[in-house]
């Protein structure tokens, strides 16, 4: 072994220089604090529904224990082309056009794989989620982000994306309802997307995963609009609508063509997602009216709730409108994101994530999720009320 | 369901204040809202949901099942009311199938209960049968669960 070299110096470069997440490290300063009340978990409070759980076991004492197809149970794909034409508006076979994941993220990663060669650039939108830009470096893009604005309610508009395009552009990556910003777009706002991509001959990834958890308008997906199925890999999941995030399981929609790519990285790599998270996922669509109603009314209220105290604060927040995050502009202390977001925790044990997690024009804003009970929103609010008079007072 | 109603219905000392926020509206406008449906007996009361196993009470609840013939005139309402009125009759509804009401009764013990039911309401004209179960344990009331929930066990910051 050639001793000059260090073990860090041998990892494969495009891992080796990604910096770490900033939620993994806020997350290990909050791990050390005791009776800290966390808006920073993107995950819903709620508890799977209990007919998804039962049926689990049901499935586990069935014996549902063994590889399934790769692309996921026949049945199961059978059942999300339904739930997809009705929810997303777009029509895929379930033979060759489902490909079930471990997750969204397993989805994403098989997308970006699937379609890029070295060098490609993948537009994208922050502030955004915390894996893009990673995921398009492992796979050898050159991820260019486009910046989007409160004073836009974080849409995305075609001449920004204008501004970014170049002849190496591949893919444009979209996620709307966003996180962190709760931003949705318009069919409106979507159609001047949707011209911008044929025009310039694009593909896209669309991450719906928020999609169902909208809550003044129904959520429009890029899909439906003319010419765009043919271009658009799809991804949702099971994490968010249905509070199963433990189950990791997601799935992938596109023309059989990239759904055919995407299934040779998954079944060498992956083989299959979960036969019970299959099963459980299967359940969960027999009746997701009412299982996804009933957290959609109460993240309304919870909405609500943040968005009118934190104007009470005098904290500017364009109204969120999906997902589940309230994101806030914090600026005005002249602290940075991440000094607020720290004395935050430190001062009031109220834990929230600085906007720069989410790209760098997240700087001045930070991220509070509300899928949390409304008791321990009320609490968070009380304390960030306290804290910004003392920031208020400091600054006098 | 109003919306309102289902915030009260989960829990009913949730702040005036809150609920407002929570539904985008005034903090008059909720109070008057309220008022409006205690005045027309839509809102009966508010009472706490106890754990009662854990306060070792002398306390029996047994179930009744009750058939009855309808009278003549008010049908099962008549019945139904007048046997509603026994204090130890804490909850009463008209059923479909193999009995008309089922009653919910309390007593101090055994006893107590099987008194009521030989003495009172067995006895009362146009009753025809009772059947009694005793209650032995509560795991859910008014859907909510009577055992410690789970603590939460997501990650304190999650991407
Ligand atoms: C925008 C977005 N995409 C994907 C994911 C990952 O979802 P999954 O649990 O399906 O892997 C998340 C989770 O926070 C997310 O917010």
């Amino acid at each position: 072994m050639n001793a000059s070299l260090s073990l860090r110096d041998r990892l494969a470069r495009q891992v080796r220089d990604i910096p770490r997440s900033g939620i993994r490290d806020f997350f290990d300063i909050v791990s050390t604090m005791r009776d800290v009340i966390s808006l920073s978990i993107g995950e819903p409070d709620f508890d799977t529904p209990w007919h998804v759980r039962e049926y689990t076991v049901f499935a586990l004492e069935r014996g549902a224990t063994h590889y399934t197809s790769n692309l996921g149970y026949l049945e199961l794909r059978r059942a999300l082309s339904r739930y997809v034409a009705r929810q997303f508006g777009a029509e895929y076979n379930p033979e060759t056009e489902i490909l079930v994941t471990v997750g969204v993220s397993e989805a994403l990663d098989l997308a970006l794989r699937a379609l890029l060669n070295p060098g490609d650039e993948v537009l994208y939108h922050e502030p955004c989620y915390v894996s893009y830009r990673a995921l398009v470096l492992f796979a050898h893009g050159v991820p260019v982000a486009v910046e989007t604005r409160a004073e836009d309610g974080f849409r995305l508009t075609r001449a920004m994306l204008e501004a970014r395009v170049t002849p190496r552009t591949k893919v444009l990556l979209l996620n709307f309802p966003n996180n962190p910003t709760g931003a949705v777009m318009s069919r409106q706002d979507l159609e001047e997307i949707a011209a911008f991509v044929r025009e310039h001959d694009l593909l896209v990834i669309t991450d719906d995963i928020y999609a169902e958890l909208t809550y003044d308008q129904p959520h429009t997906s890029i899909v439906s609009l003319p010419g765009m199925r043919d271009r658009t890999i799809l991804l949702h999941g099971f994490s968010k609508a249905w509070a199963m995030t433990g189950f990791r399981l997601g799935y992938a929609c596109a023309p059989a063509e990239l759904t055919e790519a995407m299934m040779k990285i998954h079944q060498y790599t992956m083989l299959c997602a979960s036969s019970l998270s299959q099963k459980a996922a299967l359940e969960a669509l027999s009746r997701p009216e009412q299982d996804v109603a009933e957290m959609v009314e109460e993240y309304r209220r919870r909405r609500n709730f943040i968005a009118s105290a934190l104007a009470d604060l005098g904290l500017p927040c364009t109204r969120p409108l999906g997902a589940f995050y309230a994101f806030p502009n914090i600026s005005r202390f002249g602290l940075s994101s991440k000094d607020f977001a720290l004395r935050l925790l430190r001062e009031e044990n109220v834990a929230a994530v600085p906007g720069t997690a989410f790209g760098e024009c997240g700087e001045g804003f930070l991220r509070c999720a509300y899928a949390t009970s409304m008791d321990k929103l009320k609490e968070a609010m009380e304390r960030l009320a306290r804290f910004v008079q003392r920031l208020e007072r400091e600054r006098r | 369901m109003d919306e309102l109603l289902k915030i009260l219905a989960s829990n009913a000392l949730e702040s005036r204040e809150t609920i407002a926020r929570m539904l985008n509206l005034s903090v008059e406008e909720v109070q008057a809202r309220i008022a409006e449906y205690e005045r027309a007996g839509i809102i009966r009361g508010y009472q706490a949901i106890l754990n009662e196993d854990q306060l070792d009470l002398d306390k029996v609840t047994a179930v009744i099942e009750v058939k009855v013939t309808p009278q003549r005139e008010g049908g099962f309402d008549r019945i139904a009311e007048r046997i509603s009125r026994f204090p130890e009759v804490r909850s009463a509804y008209l059923m479909s199938g193999a009995y008309d009401l089922l009653l919910f009764v309390e007593g101090r013990n055994l006893r107590e209960v099987a008194a009521f039911v030989s003495e009172k309401l067995a006895p009362l004209e146009g009753v025809l049968s009772t059947a009694t179960h005793f209650m032995l344990k509560t795991y859910k009331r008014l859907g909510v669960l009577m055992h410690p929930e789970t603590p939460d066990e997501r990650l304190a910051v999650s991407p």
